[in-house]
């Protein structure tokens, strides 16, 4: 009986102070300021993707705080909305809607997975919304309302077959395509099929293995990998999501393969990834993206100095040993393209600030001016491949002259060969409709 | 019969029912349309595609509390129904695009991308709506039946049974998952134009599919009020008190189980087809381990045992979520963690409980 | 003086001056750069000068800013045959290699705080120089290896000549032929011989020579081992129209029948191979599912948080490895050992908090439990990421479980993986002699039994309650060190793992630590088995499928107490 009683006492407590706390959230959220531009933040903090996407939501907070210490946009402040759409994917395409029609942000930079992006596309092409998607993706698709600052596949997988196929990345002659079976290493692993069967690649020297979300066990994969690299210069090609390439690598490392008989080059694999992996063990094996850390200019010091102060101002988990990676940096990017285009434009309209994004030009932490091309909504960008070192940091072994212009629509693949993504007036592009001013 | 149904509720019990429906079919696309843009009357476009999605929940609710609460069967893998309904419907409208997709082809996108010349053949016939509206009816209660005819018979209880339907949701998921089984892979089905020749991204059909789920889930409400005050039911009561003493006084529970089980998946699989063209993508994610126990936590917050429980669990739950994510977005897997514990702590009848108690305590107070 | 010995004057660079040839056991220690010193030094006096400015010039070029540059020196020295040249090659292999504003190379130790000239062989202090790092990649590093191989291909420990030789065997080449056939002739060891005769044959196989080709087959036919596979198949390759590449019928012949012979000798070492995967697998499944067998195997408990045991132990690991790095940088390596209390009783001490706080008001309420235990599972998950970041964190291999040693040819078990096994063997013996010798695992089994009878017997069931959740959520922080040391360690890591555990305690029978193991080990090394035949993704779902219908059949699982009551 008296258990009972106790129990009783407490749910009056409990029962009071929940509702409590929820009219304190009411007011603390309604009483904001009014006069500023709201910029929506799309990056999951919980569930799978936290991981990864949590850095971009970090960055993207210190972009605005760096754009609104020199004023802001238009004279107005930048206010940024954050969400948590927590690695699920419907709540994205909710946490997009209810961004643009409820908060009403001018523009939205989010989203890591592809099927995240898949999710909340067909909101942004009703709703007329802006997404920024930053991620290096598999291409195969443009969109009206979205702009892409991560590498489409022949700004980051095809550059880095044709490195490893040179004298110095090893002349291999056989390939291992290694992937986790979702979409983008399903279409990369396709464009590079193509891509080698039209380098004289025999199809019986490719090798493709795929392995479910999560997967944490490599042993055979990697006893497998070691029988076929047997005989002919092999590299393999890996497009392991996130969190599978700690085991990867460690088991790569315990058996003893090393970078020098057989590299791996992995797509998904950045500064941010290494910081869970002893890294002695996989020195000399590859990355491809379209900046690194450790390249050196002075725009890159700055914004590592930047991201260094934000990081301990705002006390982050991680301190000091935060780092900085290609989607960081192309977010960075897209924020301040964005800015760019809205003062230019005069007004953050969706379609004038569309009209004004095309052409313009941002000088970026990868030491190249990036600009975004008006026709296909991609940005041209450098690619550089790099070695792993013992740090967890990256030193680049080869990078192109110069920023290359993305393909949306890969010309390996004969289904989108004769596909055209072109924004400009009157509109030709592959899936479109008409503009709508 | 009528008369029975009607026997369900007291009058009063009635009017709140249909002033709540009216409220939801009525009341409310009356205020989107009439209100003012900037009244506070005013309910905007948005909110019907997150009511449709929390009716929906709510009938995945009712579907698990007939199951659970009443039968006293725990399934965490209630995904698995409500993802089959949803595949068949998003399989509907992947076909109803037709040649509006990326490539202009015959055959979904992503069957382009896998270098697939034609369809596989359960893809067939999905062109047609009555097909997939027989495929909604028939496949996840089918699926069900064949799962729970092997398990019950076994006789396989309580927490073995939970965690083989946790084996079978994260299968299917891995299954599904796979690119090369044909269903979309990871990516599922997304990018929906129209539904039976209308465009999903009008307005009106958004409200439409919400009064639709409202509508679907008043009815199914009604059928479960019904079933559990049914004699049956009250087998089934008696199933989750004692399986025992019911078996021994000359039922076959396996029958009764069987029945409740596949019903309880038949309801998921309409919830999952009426969700998918209101949030625009069903994927594996949907059947994941987490997903179903989830579902089930739905059913304990708001009460197990009382379909009204269902209903404002589903609710409760997923409003806190959808508010939270956005007023809290580093916090809110604390309110919703210290949630759970505090209702499994101090109101083991959920919040339907604490409303009941205060209406006893009242009636108390009254007679004192 | 072990490390010298006078060279062989039949050498087969016997034209240059090699002097003395070095025993190289473990590079970069301190009896190596005295032998370096002291043989630098003795050499010098003897060589030509002539020849050794040839050496000491290349030898600089390792250092040289041109990547094309070094490539050659890095050539030209392993033709040279001065196995002098040894550590400057390794410390460029290993980037310990350093070239100082006046363009000497500089070696550092491995911890590189320490410095000599490689030269002189003079220590150097570091603090005062600006030094420069060569930039080397895989192609160079190829070579380098081909390099150093054929430097220590002469040496006296026969341990170095095998290294060499399995190296060289990698990357052979036609230039290495003339090299190897000296070798050979001198070479003793049976071993080592045979890896020379599978360079040789490796390479005669593209000769034009017919009996050649055929002898070298037969050699591959006797030793090769199952990455000769692939090269024979070469050989039976057809063209589009159907036709084969090869010719000669007979070489064709040979070399399927060697295939078959391989396939045949290789077929037991393969399932070895796939058991040892299995039981490693396995016994990765046991740890994580060790402590649920506790919690909600004996307690009744549907612990949702167990996952977050297993978490809470890595990152106790992982805070136990920067304490070390911190403080006790000498102790380093011993952080692992350190950990083992340290994970245990970290996650029994949240084991009991929770049950003190919450867990214990749900006894009688399993199904409750599983709601309580998700939410608990929810903050944890949440506390972790605010407090170290939702990024994943680094938690080293210790040097004593990195690597693997070669069992045979061509397989490799890691040590990291040996040592979990080894590991989850001392658990599970620790956890059967707490229950079955101890007072404690006595009261224990009683209080799992009949908890009533139990208090009436004046067993504390309260304190006991407390004990055995500490006890399982103590064992799931072991088993969050070990998976420490081969996977990711995030604040994802526990629900990664959460449902394949209770898949391995349902299926041993719950209530039973015996099923659990057996449970574990069935499925991790099934589940092995499977995987060549019917890859990851395929495998892990026919798993899935078995073990429902091993439930069906067995609905308590595996090693269920068998009873004739009707209500358990």
């Amino acid at each position: 009986m008296s258990l009972l009683k106790s129990q009783r006492g407490a749910s009056k407590i409990t029962f009071k102070s929940i509702i409590l706390a929820l009219v304190l959230f009411i007011f603390t959220v309604q009483a904001q300021a009014a006069e500023t531009i709201k910029v929506g933040i799309l990056h999951s903090l919980s569930g799978t993707m936290a991981i990864s996407e949590t850095s971009l939501k970090d960055v993207a907070l210190m972009a605005i705080e760096e754009i609104n210490a020199k004023g802001g946009v238009l004279g107005k402040k930048l206010e940024p909305v954050v969400v948590d759409p927590a690695s699920n994917w419907p709540l994205f395409a909710e946490k997009a809607r209810e961004l643009i029609e409820k908060q009403k942000v001018a523009v939205t930079f989010g989203c890591w997975t592809s099927v995240s992006r898949k999710s909340v596309l067909p909101v942004f092409e009703e709703l007329n919304g802006l997404l920024f998607y930053p991620v290096q993706y598999e291409g195969e698709e443009s969109s009206y309302n979205v702009f892409y600052t991560g590498a489409a596949p022949n700004q980051q997988a095809i550059p880095a077959v044709e490195y490893l196929m040179s004298e110095d990345g090893g002349g291999a002659k056989r390939f291992v395509l290694l992937g986790t079976d979702y979409v983008y290493p399903r279409t990369t692993n396709k464009i590079l099929n193509y891509f080698l069967k039209s380098k004289g690649i025999n199809k019986k020297d490719i090798m493709e293995a795929y392995t479910p979300f999560g997967h944490s066990d490599y042993q055979t994969i990697v006893a497998d990998i070691k029988k076929f690299a047997a005989g002919k210069p092999t590299a393999v090609i890996s497009t392991i999501n996130g969190d599978s390439n700690v085991p990867f690598y460690k088991e790569l490392a315990n058996q003893g393969l090393k970078a020098e008989d057989i590299p791996v080059v992995a797509f998904s694999v950045g500064e941010e990834e290494l910081r869970g992996i002893d890294t002695k063990p996989l020195v000399g094996h590859l990355a491809a993206w379209n900046y690194f850390m450790s390249i050196e200019n002075s725009e890159n010091k700055a914004f590592i100095k930047k991201w260094n102060a934000y990081v301990n101002k705002k006390k982050l988990p991680g301190g000091s040993k935060r780092v900085t990676n290609d989607p960081m940096e192309a977010t960075y990017i897209g924020i301040k393209m964005w800015a760019q285009a809205a003062e230019q434009a005069g007004t953050t309209n969706v379609d004038a600030v569309r009209q004004a994004i095309g052409g313009q030009t941002v000088k970026s932490p990868s030491g190249f001016e990036i600009t975004m091309d008006a026709k296909n909504h991609h940005l041209h960008k450098p690619v550089v491949i790099g070695e792993i070192q013992e740090d967890g940091q990256f030193e680049v072994v080869w990078k192109t002259k110069g920023p290359i212009r993305a393909e949306a629509w890969s010309p390996f693949i004969p289904d989108s060969a004769k596909k055209v993504a072109d924004w400009t007036y009157p509109w030709v592009c592959g899936n479109c409709k008409k503009g709508k001013f | 019969m009528i008369k029975q149904i009607i026997k369900l509720h007291s009058l009063k019990g009635w009017l709140f029912t249909f002033s709540l429906l009216g409220i939801a079919i009525i009341l409310l696309p009356l205020l989107n349309i009439f209100a003012p843009e900037n009244s506070f009357l005013h309910i905007p476009d948005y909110m019907f595609s997150l009511f449709g999605k929390y009716l929906c929940y709510a009938l995945v609710a009712l579907a698990i509390d007939l199951i659970w609460g009443y039968t006293g069967v725990l399934s965490l893998g209630h995904g698995v129904f409500f993802s089959l309904g949803g595949y068949a419907m998003g399989m509907y409208l992947m076909r109803s695009i037709g040649k509006e997709g990326v490539y202009k082809s015959e055959l979904p996108d992503f069957m382009i991308f896998l270098d697939w010349k034609e369809l596989p053949w359960y893809w067939w016939g999905f062109d047609s709506f009555i097909f997939t509206f027989f495929v909604i009816l028939i496949m996840p209660g089918l699926f069900a039946f064949i799962f729970g005819y092997f398990a019950f018979k076994s006789r396989i209880k309580g927490v073995y049974f939970a965690i083989i339907t946790q084996a079978m949701t994260y299968a299917l998921m891995l299954l599904f998952f796979r690119n090369n089984t044909g269903f979309g892979g990871n990516n599922g089905l997304t990018d929906f134009k129209k539904i039976l020749g209308y465009s999903l991204q009008e307005p009106s059909t958004k409200m439409s599919l919400y009064i639709l789920t409202a509508i679907v889930l008043f009815i199914f409400y009604v059928v479960a009020r019904f079933v559990v005050q049914s004699k049956f039911g009250r087998v089934l009561t008696a199933i989750r008190d004692s399986e025992n003493r019911v078996m021994f006084s000359g039922y076959n529970t396996l029958n009764y189980k069987l029945a409740i089980w596949t019903i309880s998946a038949f309801i998921c699989g309409i919830a999952g087809a009426l969700y998918v063209p209101q949030v625009g993508i069903v994927n594996p994610s949907e059947m994941q381990p987490s997903n179903s126990i989830e579902m089930a936590i739905w059913v304990a917050v708001g009460g197990r045992g009382t379909l009204s429980g269902a209903l404002v669990g589903a609710g409760l739950v997923n409003g806190a979520k959808s508010w939270f994510t956005v007023a809290a977005p580093d916090y809110w897997l604390y309110f919703l963690g210290i949630l759970f514990i505090v209702v499994t702590l101090f109101f083991p009848k959920g919040f339907v409980g604490i409303f009941s108690r205060l209406r006893i305590k009242r009636k108390g107070n009254q007679n004192g | 003086m072990e490390g010298f010995c006078c060279c062989n004057k039949k050498s087969f660079y016997s034209f240059k001056p090699r002097l003395l040839s070095l025993n190289l056991k473990i590079s970069g220690n301190s009896k190596l750069i005295f032998a370096l010193v002291v043989f630098l030094t003795m050499g010098f006096f003897l060589i030509s000068t002539v020849e050794a400015n040839e050496f000491e010039n290349t030898l600089k070029d390792l250092g040289n800013k041109s990547r094309s540059k070094i490539k050659l020196a890095v050539k030209a020295l392993g033709n040279m045959g001065n196995p002098a040249a040894i550590p400057v090659m390794e410390a460029l292999k290993e980037k310990r290699l350093r070239i100082s504003d006046n363009d000497s190379l500089i070696i550092l130790n491995e911890a590189k705080d320490k410095g000599y000239d490689a030269l002189t062989g003079q220590p150097v202090e570091l603090g005062s120089l600006n030094l420069r790092k060569p930039r080397i990649n895989n192609a160079v590093r190829r070579l380098l290896s081909t390099a150093i191989g054929k430097l220590k291909l002469f040496s006296d420990d026969p341990e170095i000549r095998l290294s060499a030789a399995r190296d060289l065997l990698k990357r052979s080449s036609n230039n290495l032929v003339e090299l190897i056939e000296k070798a050979l002739k001198k070479e003793t060891e049976d071993e080592i011989r045979n890896l020379f005769l599978l360079v040789l044959a490796k390479e005669g196989l593209n000769s034009d020579d017919k009996s050649k080709r055929l002898q070298s087959i037969k050699t591959i036919t006797t030793l090769g081992n199952n990455d000769f596979k692939t090269i024979l198949e070469e050989v039976l390759e057809k063209n589009e129209e159907d036709e084969f590449l090869e010719k000669d019928s007979e070489i064709r012949d040979a070399a399927s029948n060697a295939i078959a012979k391989i396939e045949k000798r290789q077929f037991v070492k393969n399932q070895a191979a796939n058991l040892f995967y299995g039981l490693s697998l396995g016994s990765i499944l046991l740890l994580a599912a060790l402590g649920l067998a506790i919690t909600f195997g004996l307690m009744g408990v549907i612990n949702m948080a167990h996952g977050e045991m297993l978490m809470l132990g890595a990152y106790l690991t992982f805070v136990v490895q920067n304490l070390f790095k911190e403080y006790l940088p000498g102790y380093f390596e011993l952080y692992l050992i350190a950990a083992i209390p340290v994970s245990f009783l970290g996650s029994a001490l949240v084991g009991i908090i929770l049950e003190r706080g919450i867990i214990r008001h749900l006894y009688g309420r399993p199904l409750e439990t599983l709601l309580a235990t998700w939410g608990i599972s929810l903050i944890l998950i949440q506390t972790i990421r605010l407090v170290f970041g939702a990024q994943n964190v680094e938690v080293a291999n210790p040097s004593y479980l990195s690597g693997g040693v070669e069992v045979m040819n061509g397989i490799v078990f890691p040590y990291s993986r040996i040592a979990i096994i080894i590991f989850v063997v001392g658990v599970v013996i620790s956890i059967w002699m707490l229950l079955q010798k101890t007072s404690l695992g006595l009261q224990v089994r009683a209080v799992t039994q009949n908890r009533e009878m139990a208090s009436c017997m004046g067993i504390s069931t309260y304190k006991v309650d407390m004990y055995t959740f500490g006890l399982g959520s103590g064992v799931a922080g072991l088993g969050g060190l070990a998976l420490s040391q081969i996977g990711n360690v995030g604040p994802e890591l526990g629900q990664l793992y959460i449902v394949d555990s209770f898949m391995v305690v349902v299926l041993g029978g719950v209530g039973n630590i015996a099923g659990t193991v057996a449970g574990a080990l069935s499925l991790g090394i099934f589940n092995k088995f499977l995987e060549p035949v019917a890859g990851a993704v395929l495998g892990k779902i026919i798993v899935l499928v078995l073990i429902i219908v091993v439930i069906q059949k067995r609905p308590q699982g595996l090693f269920s107490l068998k009873g004739r009551m009707v209500d358990n």
